[in-house]
């Protein structure tokens, strides 16, 4: 055993990683090592955006990214979009509006949406679809997921 | 009587919001891929790399000198039954002496980290001789290859016979037709965590599944295990689309388990997992169609040619529903069909959305476009002359009995509005090609398409696919136990409104998904709203008759005149009315009921037989822009009006549709997997290419609905017509915007651009 460490700064919490072999990347790291298997993968090369979540602020695909180079970033997965265990906005529209489905793309979905709409607060339906094509889902051909973005827009503008 | 208060019950006919939503929305529900136990080892694969070859030896030495890796295991530790398989056990659990695909598994390690296992498969020393692999399915049929399994290499070859075999019509269309192999590509890659009994007598397996008590079956056949000492839970499913039916590593991880005597957990990367499921067989059907002058079709002619891969997996009932699906949804009196699923060495192909008609369908449908052009009928016309109705016969010789709207889905379809025309300086994305930036406008030329199709639903040919679930009323509270594997299609809240619709009562718990319970059959074939609804909506029934007699013991009142209304028990022909929760006080009612489908029989010699128990019917429109100097293509817009027997839940039923159409639309310009002499060239995401969020087209859509007098509550299964016709819709649509012939899917660019 060595005694090298790193440590992560995921949802506001520090964590330790130690004795980790230094090719894990972040998905890995977060699902397998820091008990945040919120985070999905499903293509390892950065396709799917299963895996999507944010270092400081910008959306990344999590198995792109080697977890030891992600030391000073402050990283923010699905588990930690909302402090107090309610759903955010958007997760409880795309509940509302039937975006999920099997659930798999959601996590990595959840947080593209967010991503998005922390940028542009009245995106057009081209802008969307641009924003969220980054993330294959396969069950619901998008229309509910399209309707889940622009319930949590509108809500948004209405506030 | 008296009125009662409108509520935001979550019954039948509501969109009722899915349990698993919200787990689902947050990241905390389970996935089979996210389930751990403590201690646990990480199981891996070792395939072949070669389509054919003799394995001379396997040298596992070097991978059990890496610290780190517990075992290796081969074809030499399998306990039980050395092959497993859907309808025939053709397929090994390791390759021992023969590999006949590329990507067979021939060895798995366990190991203390998923590198470690990936190092270890890297040092184990496989010598093969490698053989020259049957690729050509015409080599198959003509025995001109030697047999390259011991079951032979023709799966299984079926006529369908009917009619005057002499006829010839005034109008004759013919055709060859194509469809490459697609992939189910579900999200949620193959997962599972294996925890051995401590005795080392049994094992609990979690794992992503359509069908648990088959895979039970198969791994405690392949143990030589007692069904009992398999137990199986349902892991969170990412998605299946029949990708899930046959095992995958569900035995390798079980085995791992008991050999180690460690929890094991196995995860398939994406590239293995395009290696470890089957696909959609890959197809040629030559086609020709009589006609009268007036466009009445009189006799189908096919011959089809699916290639299975390696192993047989449901290969044969592929078969069957594409030899029996040939005429379309179309009444035709005379048919000389003849079917032909063979194996190969290519990968296995099985189960996947649609089940053989998709491969019949885009046949049929490019035919009947042929046709209308003939008979100088639209295609619109030409359809709408042919369209089945109940009561007329399929070329088996069986009647169909389901609802038939044929008529009306093509109606209702082309009655919704067509897309705005393109605009005359659109946004980049909305032109063919999109991000690429490449298409130029005054190059689109805009195309429409139609499709039809008729599906079967649930198992054919005598198979008994019943399914089995329990109701326990107890404290108010219902609580639901099913083994129906829940992979997205939602079928977890549609038992919900069942119960809350028969009983009365809004609180409804789900005992975990596992084999605890009977079969539930196959989450496939469209059929879990039929036959697990049938069985949820059967055991609520019986407790209900309980509850009913128990409510009219108390209140002297005859339980035949009871009723629930909302959420009270009624006497119909009186004043009582009591809440069902006080109504239920203190009783512990509890059922369990198994839904069968009538009975199905087997197809004689000629193709004759009631094989098939329910059909459903379903339209499309396809509009697409093209580049035709590009061969690039939009699809701007899929009008749909489906044949649902009776919506149960709104959104849910749309989610079906929408997301049936994007995979159809992945079939017709995007998705293959290409195989150069029997290996994939494209086994990842990257080159696997997926409809995206800017590849999905406006979607509209009219349920047609007309219960269906045979379904338990008369709704028909919606799962897999909407990816079915939706293909041949797109490519018509693309031949009407390019006149070209394109009888091969996906349609690539260069057909657009350098096709006949």
């Amino acid at each position: 055993m060595s005694n090298e460490f790193y440590q992560l700064s995921v949802n506001g919490v520090a964590h330790e990683v130690r004795d980790a072999w230094a090719g894990e990347s972040l998905l890995y790291v977060l699902r397998e090592r820091l008990g945040l298997p919120g985070t999905k993968g499903a293509c390892e090369q950065g396709e799917c955006g299963s895996c999507t979540v944010l270092m400081d602020g910008e959306a990344v695909c999590a198995c792109l990214v080697m977890a030891a180079t992600a030391v000073e970033a402050e990283i923010t997965t699905v588990e930690g979009l909302s402090s107090d265990g309610e759903p955010t906005d958007v997760q409880q529209a795309f509940v509302d509006a039937g975006g999920v489905q099997c659930g798999f793309c959601t996590p990595g979905l959840v947080v593209a949406v967010h991503h998005l709409l922390e940028r542009t607060a009245n995106p057009s339906e081209l802008q969307i679809k641009e924003a969220i094509s980054g993330n294959i889902c396969r069950c619901t051909g998008y229309g509910r997921i399209f309707a889940a973005v622009k319930q949590a827009r509108d809500n948004r503008l209405a506030m | 009587m008296a009125t009662t208060t409108a509520t935001s019950r979550a019954t039948l006919g509501t969109s009722a919001v899915r349990p698993d939503g919200m787990p689902k929305v947050q990241g905390r529900f389970a996935f089979a891929s996210d389930v751990w136990a403590d201690n646990m080892l990480w199981g891996a694969t070792l395939r072949s790399p070669h389509p054919h070859a003799r394995i001379r030896s396997i040298d596992v030495s070097g991978a059990l000198a890496i610290n780190g890796v517990s075992v290796v295991i081969t074809a030499d530790d399998v306990p039980g039954q050395l092959t497993y398989g859907l309808i025939t056990s053709d397929q090994p659990v390791f390759a021992r002496d023969v590999v006949r695909y590329a990507g067979e598994p021939v060895a798995a390690v366990a190991a203390d980290h998923p590198e470690t296992a990936r190092r270890a498969l890297d040092a184990i020393r496989v010598d093969y001789e490698v053989l020259s692999p049957l690729l050509d399915a015409e080599q198959a049929i003509d025995g001109s290859f030697a047999a390259i399994h011991p079951d032979g290499n023709v799966i299984r070859n079926q006529r369908v016979i009917r009619g005057d075999q002499s006829f010839v019509g005034d109008v004759i269309v013919e055709g060859s037709y194509e469809l490459g192999m697609q992939d189910q590509a579900f999200l949620g890659l193959e997962a599972a965590l294996a925890l051995p009994d401590e005795d080392g007598a049994g094992v609990e397996l979690f794992v992503a599944t359509q069908w648990l008590h088959e895979d039970q079956k198969q791994i405690a056949a392949c143990l030589d295990m007692p069904l009992e000492r398999v137990r199986i839970t349902l892991g969170g499913v990412g998605g299946a689309f029949g990708g899930r039916e046959d095992i995958s590593l569900q035995v390798h991880c079980c085995l791992l388990a008991l050999v180690t005597r460690r929890p094991i957990k196995m995860q398939y990367g994406r590239e293995e997992s395009f290696f470890g499921h089957i696909h959609r067989h890959p197809a040629r059907i030559v086609m020709r169609h009589h006609a009268d002058r007036d466009g009445t079709l009189r006799r189908v002619e096919a011959r089809a040619v699916f290639d299975g891969g390696a192993y047989a997996s449901t290969s044969s009932a592929v078969l069957i529903n594409a030899v029996t699906h040939m005429q379309g949804p179309y009444r035709c009196d005379i048919a000389t069909v003849d079917g032909y699923v063979v194996r190969t060495n290519n990968p296995p192909c099985g189960a996947m959305r649609g089940f053989g008609v998709v491969q019949a369908c885009f046949a049929h449908e490019s035919q009947m476009d042929k046709l209308a052009v003939a008979c100088g009928l639209s295609p619109v016309d030409i359809r709408l002359k042919n369209a089945m109705r109940t009561g007329d016969r399929l070329i088996t010789g069986q009647i169909v009995e389901s609802v038939a709207p044929v008529e009306r889905c093509i109606r209702e379809t082309a009655a919704l509005p067509m897309p705005a025309p393109l605009l005359d300086e659109p946004d980049a994305l909305e032109l063919p090609g999109g991000s690429g930036l490449t298409a130029r406008r005054s190059n689109i030329r805009r195309g429409v398409g139609w499709g039809v199709s008729i599906k079967n639903l649930m198992y054919s040919e005598g198979f008994d696919d019943y399914a089995t679930a329990r109701c326990r009323l107890a404290d108010g509270v219902v609580t639901l136990q099913f083994a129906t594997a829940e992979v997205g299609q939602g079928f977890v809240v549609l038992a919900q409104q069942i119960a809350r619709t028969v009983l009365g009562i809004d609180t409804v718990l789900l005992e975990p998904i596992s084999t605890a319970i009977g079969s539930a059959g196959s989450t496939s074939a469209s059929r879990q709203t039929w036959m697990s609804g049938g069985a949820v909506d059967g055991a609520c029934r019986l407790v209900r008759e309980q509850l009913f007699a128990h409510v009219g013991a108390t209140h002297d009142v005859d339980p035949l005149r009871l009723a629930i209304d909302a959420t009270e028990v009624i006497d119909t022909m009186g004043t009582l009315r009591v809440a069902v929760a006080d109504a239920a006080r203190g009783l512990v009612l509890d059922e369990t009921f198994e839904h069968h489908h009538r009975a199905t029989e087997e197809l004689d010699e000629n193709g004759q037989g009631n094989c098939h128990v329910a059909f459903a019917f379903v339209a499309h429109r396809a509009v697409v822009d093209v580049d035709p100097d590009l061969g690039l293509v939009k699809v701007v817009q899929i009008a749909t009006a489906q044949d649902v027997g009776r919506v149960l839940n709104p959104l849910a039923a749309l989610g079906q549709v929408e997301g049936g159409i994007a995979q159809g639309l992945g079939l017709a310009v995007m998705e293959e997997i290409v195989l150069v002499n029997g290996k994939m060239r494209n086994p990842s995401f990257t080159d696997y290419l997926l409809p995206t969020a800017l590849d999905a087209p406006e979607v509209v859509v009219t349920m047609i609905e007309e219960p269906e007098p045979q379904a338990p509550l008369g709704a028909k299964g919606i799962g897999e017509p909407p990816c079915i016709s939706v293909t041949p819709a797109i490519v018509a649509a693309i031949r009407d915007a390019t006149g070209k012939a394109l009888t091969r899917v996906p349609v690539r660019p260069q057909d657009i651009v350098f096709g006949d």
